[in-house]
């Protein structure tokens, strides 16, 4: 127990010299399309598990993409818990660089399972 | 026949001398280097199409083999007055001023002094010429033109970044304009580094991709489809030298809200175009400077090659930042307003 009013913070820097790499590496190898993204959040803004939870899923595969995955498992933050995308496919209509958002979080909760294990 | 002189041996003036002495006008050229040509000679290759940027300098540099033209080399022109400013009373035919060129006098006077890079030690927190692997984009072109991209101790680099708006786009510059080619010209140079470097991990970092021009949203595409260049959202605010001759960057991914930090063997910076220092000088002797230097048009809709000086145009990056292309259109715009003078 902390008896003591402080703790030890931690850096919130993304440090890309220490992201581990190979995580986007496959994740863009099993969907190509995903090069394409420019971030525009199109994706997020259509979201229907968006429109009434806090998910957002660009957040979320920006921060895949970092090699900041031990926010999204095994205790998810809220706003990117992948748990809570339906697979409804509407971010993949929408998104104009023709990324396969879908296949992209299925594939980032299989990497994510995979890496637990 | 009326006298006619052209400031600055870039695209603009080299394309209007061009054209106005294959329909038979004498034309003086004046160019304060030892070659024409101006800034294409630093240039490797040229954004959309990654054509050879010296051939298309020898096309350029033939066009001047012409009778007409009289090509004034390592002439600097330091006076640029009309008579009504100069107070000589010298009137031609026609009644419009003469010109007083150095200490020559014609009708008619094209200029076309282009820019000048911005000069990246002005922005000191991003650490050219105090770190080792700071370099500018007119750098990074000459070491991608040699085929020689190194960082700071001699070897290959693992890691380029490039950082966008650099002297653009910027208070702290005094420039708030976009300069229009360095957001092409990174993706340009980073498919270039890639094309040598493969495994070299390579990063853009912008504020916004201005990807305005036939083929450039595209070329920003094949960069990250088949060169797996990485594009991040963020400005980076300062720079800082590692023991080992790297860079140490610091910037916000802002689609994530949080600041990122990262080393890398060379950061190069995108710097943008200013007006040159004879563009300024001129510019503002004959009373035609504008905003940050730039000469100043007639009016940017119908009268762009035509300055409120009579008698005197203007063609090029003098004005404004400017593409290669669009200086040799606008050098051929401004040769067919003098022509339709004469
Ligand atoms: S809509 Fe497409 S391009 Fe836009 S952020 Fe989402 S995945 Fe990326
Ligand atoms: S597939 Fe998932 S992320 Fe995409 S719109 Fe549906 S719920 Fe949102
Ligand atoms: S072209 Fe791009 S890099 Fe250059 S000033 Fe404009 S936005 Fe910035």
């Amino acid at each position: 127990m902390n008896r003591f009013g402080f703790q030890i913070s931690t850096a919130r820097s993304i440090d890309l010299d220490r992201a581990d790499a190979k995580l986007r590496q496959r994740l863009l190898e099993a969907v190509p399309s995903y090069r394409y993204c420019i971030g525009c959040g199109g994706c997020t803004a259509t979201c229907s598990a968006g429109a009434f939870t806090d998910f957002n899923i660009r957040k979320t595969h920006f921060l895949f993409s970092r090699g900041e995955v031990d926010k999204l498992s095994p205790t998810p933050m809220p706003d990117v818990d992948l748990n809570k995308c339906m697979l409804c496919g509407k971010c993949t209509l929408v998104c104009p660089r023709g990324v396969n958002t879908r296949g992209l979080i299925m594939q980032m909760r299989q990497l994510l399972v995979n890496k637990q294990s | 026949m009326k006298q006619i002189a052209i400031l600055g041996a870039g695209p603009a003036g080299i394309e209007a001398a061009s054209l106005l002495a294959s329909l038979g006008h004498p034309v003086t050229l004046y160019e304060k280097e030892s070659e024409p040509l101006g800034n294409i000679t630093d240039k490797a290759f040229l954004f959309p199409n990654f054509a050879d940027a010296q051939e298309v300098a020898v096309t350029m540099r033939a066009k001047l083999d012409n009778p007409n033209i009289t090509l004034r080399c390592n002439t600097e022109v330091t006076q640029l007055l009309p008579s009504y400013i100069a107070g000589f009373q010298e009137e031609n035919l026609t009644g419009t001023p003469v010109w007083k060129v150095n200490d020559e006098l014609y009708d008619i006077v094209l200029l076309a002094t282009g820019y000048t890079p911005f000069d990246a030690h002005r922005k000191e927190e991003l650490g050219y010429g105090i770190y080792p692997g700071v370099h500018t984009s007119l750098e990074m072109e000459k070491m991608i033109r040699e085929k020689r991209i190194i960082n700071s101790v001699g070897d290959s680099p693992k890691r380029i970044v490039f950082l966008q708006c650099v002297g653009s786009r910027d208070e702290k510059s005094g420039n708030h304009y976009c300069s229009k080619l360095c957001c092409v010209t990174a993706v340009k140079q980073a498919i270039e580094a890639k094309k040598q470097l493969p495994y070299c991990e390579v990063y853009v970092f912008y504020m916004d991709l201005r990807m305005w021009g036939q083929g450039f949203e595209e070329m920003y595409r094949t960069a990250q489809q088949d060169y797996g260049v990485n594009f991040i959202r963020g400005r980076i605010s300062e720079a800082g030298g590692t023991f080992d001759g790297r860079v140490q960057i610091k910037a916000e991914d802002t689609l994530l809200g949080r600041p990122m930090k990262m080393t890398s063997d060379l950061l190069v910076l995108m710097v943008g175009m200013e007006a040159s220092k004879g563009t300024r000088e001129l510019a503002t002797q004959c009373r035609i400077c504008g905003e940050y230097g730039f000469a100043q048009s007639k009016d940017p809709h119908l009268h762009d090659c035509q300055s409120d000086a009579p008698g005197l145009y203007v063609a090029g990056a003098c004005k404004r930042p400017m593409t290669l292309s669009d200086s040799i259109n606008d050098g051929r715009s401004a040769a067919y307003e003098i022509l339709t003078s004469l």
